[in-house]
């Protein structure tokens, strides 16, 4: 059998979607930011909302994101991307709007911006990746940051005393009458990504019934933030980042 | 069919928003300018036009949230007073990078900090000079009438949308307090056009558009600066406005702005009456700046007083412009004071005849 009657549709169990470009992705070997791209990108494929979607970028390892998904994006201040949403969704209500944004971006420098896009019930998706760090600017302490984890402005480990508690953002805004549906995911396993594509999938189909703000966190682990291998660091996440950050629905429609 | 209204500076530039065309408004409120989004939110523009209007958190938001629109190819507009505008700044260098149209109003009070609600000018170097990071700049737009206001609005959409970049009207408390009879334009519809620069959602077989200002190799960085500073230039070119009064047999020369060149035009009456062969020339457009006409009337005037609410800031540019050609001296009242013809007069007679 030749390689060509190999590859054909009817054999195929896996495609790339066409929501993701063909760039070389500038993450790091065993960086969660990857499939959660790919979730996310196959989730507005599955729906067929390509064309009616505009994403945002925020400040952070992610801030390149525009180079990865095939849709038209904006890349925001650091902090900011939910008000350049709500500009966005408030002028554009019938396209689909996401922000794609780090723990430094949407709980420390942006959490005004945060939570009032989720209090005023802005019809977008929040999709905030939590690893506990600062990945981009090489490896500083996160609002989420776990007690007593080490970071490069943590060196000997997070003190609650001196520098605060790490921060469950994600149960904060759960509490908002705005917000529609929160719920809390991972990548690290084909099992989780799918759970956590299906989660975007739902909070996107929300969007189009105008249900309110939709926050999908995804729990992700740094390699290179957290000077571990991606296998080390996989566990290291299941072990200490879980514990604190439950994977799991926080909210979910009543009805 | 002239529609003629009795308005307050601030109401008369929401108004003018409306009549624009504008598709949205964010702001939060700051005296001397919470009329501009009270008016809004009482005119509720939804109805009349279909533009958006909401209160955001802070002016940081508001501004970020000027970006989104404007990223999408829409006529927005945001407006504060001073301490706000600061806050903003960081949007306003996102959205000159980004190369997207916006209308940014600051009814100036005087500073710096918290400083007292009372009209000022002593925003002028932040307007032109940048105020925000790295090498940009806005086109600002200096009125001296609540009908100047008004039409700024206008001009001010359609000089972002020409070079896609934000646009500064530099008002200050005394247009956005104090009520005009104004000439009101008719309605603009709002546009329905989609600018391919804009991220209105990926056309098949068209490539994705992007709105960012990153640039991470400075080879390409420094091509985006390059092409900016070209636009800037055709800006110098183009859009230099301002007004004379009694220039042409002038021997001295007073440079004002805004609400302050009202004032010292009747200075210079007062100079006129007696016998002193005094002109006046008010930029209105702050960026660009009129170089070439202050040049001009240098080589002509034995001596120019530049005269303003602040400690002395375009005098700067005065300078610059006359390149030596006569001596530029300074007059200016702060911190909220306003100051009245007579003491212009004095302080010209003073500094200028030696009197």
């Amino acid at each position: 059998m030749s390689e060509s009657n190999i590859i054909n549709p009817e054999n195929l169990v896996y495609d790339k979607t066409s929501v993701m470009t063909d760039r070389v992705l500038h993450y790091c070997p065993g960086c969660g930011h990857g499939t959660a791209h790919r979730m996310l990108a196959e989730a507005i494929d599955d729906l067929g909302i390509q064309g009616d979607t505009i994403g945002v970028a925020p400040v952070g390892c992610s801030v390149l994101a525009y180079y990865y998904f095939d849709v038209d994006m904006q890349q925001a201040a650091h902090g900011r991307a939910p008000a350049v949403a709500t500009g966005i969704k408030r002028t554009m209500p019938e396209k689909y709007v996401f922000t794609y944004q780090g723990d430094g971006d949407l709980a420390a420098i942006g959490t005004a911006e945060t939570i009032h896009a989720c209090n005023r019930g802005e019809n977008i998706l929040i999709v905030f990746i939590n690893n506990g760090i600062y990945g981009m600017t090489g490896g500083q302490m996160a609002p989420t940051t776990l007690e007593g984890m080490k970071s490069s402005t943590s060196p000997r480990g997070r003190d609650i005393q001196s520098m605060g508690n790490p921060l469950k953002i994600t149960e904060l805004v759960a509490q908002l009458p705005g917000t529609y549906y929160v719920t809390r995911h991972s990548v690290q396993k084909p099992a989780n990504a799918r759970k956590a594509k299906r989660a975007l999938k739902k909070a996107l189909e929300y969007q189009k019934e105008n249900k309110g703000t939709c926050l999908v966190e995804i729990v992700a682990n740094c390699p290179s933030g957290w000077k571990m291998t991606p296998a080390q660091s996989n566990q290291w996440m299941e072990e200490n980042m879980f514990p604190f950050y439950p994977l799991g629905d926080i909210k979910v429609p009543s009805e | 069919m002239k529609e003629l209204r009795l308005m307050k500076g601030n109401e008369a530039l929401a108004e003018a928003a409306i009549r624009a065309g504008a598709d949205a408004y964010f702001g939060y409120p700051i005296t001397p300018q919470s009329e501009v989004i009270e008016y809004l939110m009482r005119e509720n523009p939804a109805d009349r036009t279909g533009m958006q209007v909401l209160q955001a958190e802070s002016e940081v938001a508001a501004i970020n949230m000027v970006y989104g629109a404007a990223g999408c190819g829409k006529k927005a507009m945001t407006s504060s007073s001073s301490p706000g505008i600061s806050l903003k700044m960081e949007g306003i260098s996102y959205i000159a990078g980004a190369e997207l149209p916006c209308v940014v109003v600051n009814v100036v009070r005087a500073g710096p900090g918290l400083g007292t609600i009372q009209p000022s000018q002593s925003d002028y170097f932040q307007a032109v000079k940048g105020g925000g990071h790295g090498d940009y700049k806005m086109i600002v737009l200096a009125p001296a009438t609540v009908q100047e206001s008004v039409d700024y609005v206008r001009l001010g959409f359609e000089l972002a949308f020409k070079y896609r970049n934000p646009v500064m009207i530099l008002s200050d408390g005394i247009i956005g307090q104090m009520m005009e009879k104004v000439e009101l334009f008719e309605q603009h519809p709002r546009s329905t056009e989609e600018p391919e620069w804009a991220t209105v959602g990926k056309k098949p077989g068209k490539d994705s558009v992007i709105v960012t200002s990153l640039q991470l190799q400075s080879e390409e960085q420094e091509k985006v600066n390059l092409k900016l500073q070209a636009k800037y230039r055709e800006m110098e070119k183009n859009e230099v406005r301002y007004e004379t009064h009694q220039c042409e047999d002038a021997e001295y020369l007073f440079v004002a702005f805004g609400s302050c060149a009202r004032i010292t035009r009747k200075a210079m009456e007062m100079a006129r009456k007696k016998g002193i062969k005094a002109g006046l020339i008010r930029p209105q457009t702050l960026y660009p700046f009129p170089v070439k006409a202050i040049h001009k009337l240098a080589k002509q005037v034995k001596g120019i007083m530049t005269v303003e609410m602040n400690a002395g800031q375009m005098v700067e540019d005065v300078r610059l412009a006359a390149r030596g050609e006569a001596p530029v001296e300074f007059f200016g009242r702060f911190g909220g004071m306003i100051p009245s013809p007579d003491e212009i007069f004095n302080a010209f007679e003073q500094k200028m005849i030696g009197g």
